[in-house]
């Protein structure tokens, strides 16, 4: 275990380590890179749910991030920023992409509800709402999707998404309102 | 919508989508960042190409302040 001299040196470390790369030191980039990307993948992943494009999502906002260097306020922290970029990135990629295309295949990969018992309607409900899914407008699917079901809280997702508290309630509100809806419309009674 | 209902509408998709969990990318993804960079060096903010024209077109107006503007740099 880590002693707490330890920590506090790891800690001093990454702080010169972060202003060096405000500074615009390459070598303290490559260094952000290592430590960070990996949490970064995995909140594009989460939005985006899509491993190849997280992949090359987490390029493109570490190449904003590099560019933005001097913009990055310490005090901040460095992931809570590199997360707002990497929202910001998965939303002009989901933007891009046709707003009926249904998620990525696997992307649902089962309704366990105790309700539904049937495979045929597991597999029905499944399809409808990874198409119903799919339709929402992205800036609801993400708030829908990270603090629904990732579970986050309402003040990380609204600080991502550079938006109020109450507005993410509001957005979820909406996406599992319209997400209803067009269940509802697609015949499946929930 | 009830509150009955939009519960049970975030059960049925926190059942629906599968946790990310921890999950990390397959390639190293290092190289391809060198690749990008170098593809596109990085720019000037464009707020220093602003602060740059705004001087330019106020040294062409008041050509006048520049010897006293130099004078304070």
């Amino acid at each position: 275990m880590a002693s707490g001299t330890e920590i506090g040196r790891a800690q001093a470390e990454e702080a010169a380590q972060l202003q060096s790369f405000r500074q615009g030191a390459p070598e303290a980039f490559e260094a952000v890179f290592h430590r960070h990307h990996g949490v970064v993948f995995r909140w594009i992943l989460r939005i985006v749910r899509d491993r190849g494009a997280a992949e090359d999502l987490t390029i493109e906002t570490f190449f904003r991030v590099y560019k933005a260097h001097a913009r990055f306020e310490p005090a901040r922290g460095f992931e809570p920023w590199a997360r707002t970029i990497a929202t910001r990135v998965a939303l002009d990629w989901m933007r891009s992409k046709h707003p009926e295309q249904p998620m990525a295949e696997g992307f649902f990969a089962a309704v366990s509800g105790r309700e539904y018992t049937d495979p045929a309607i597991l597999a029905e409900i499944r399809d409808k709402t990874a198409l119903a899914f799919g339709r929402l407008p992205p800036k609801l699917r993400i708030a829908a999707t990270l603090a629904v079901v990732e579970e986050l809280p309402h003040k990380e997702v609204a600080e991502a998404l550079g938006i109020s508290i109450a507005a993410v309630k509001v957005r979820v509100f909406r996406a599992l309102r319209r997400l209803r809806r067009d269940l509802e419309q697609m015949g499946i009674r929930l | 919508m009830k509150e009955n209902d939009e519960n049970h509408m975030k059960h049925l998709l926190k059942h629906a989508l599968p946790p990310v969990g921890h999950a990390e990318p397959v390639r190293d993804l290092w190289p391809a960042m060198l690749r990008r960079m170098d593809e596109h060096p990085a720019a000037p903010p464009w707020l220093d190409w602003v602060l740059a024209c705004g001087v330019a077109i106020f040294a062409v107006v008041f050509p006048t302040v520049v010897p006293v503007f130099l004078y304070y740099l």
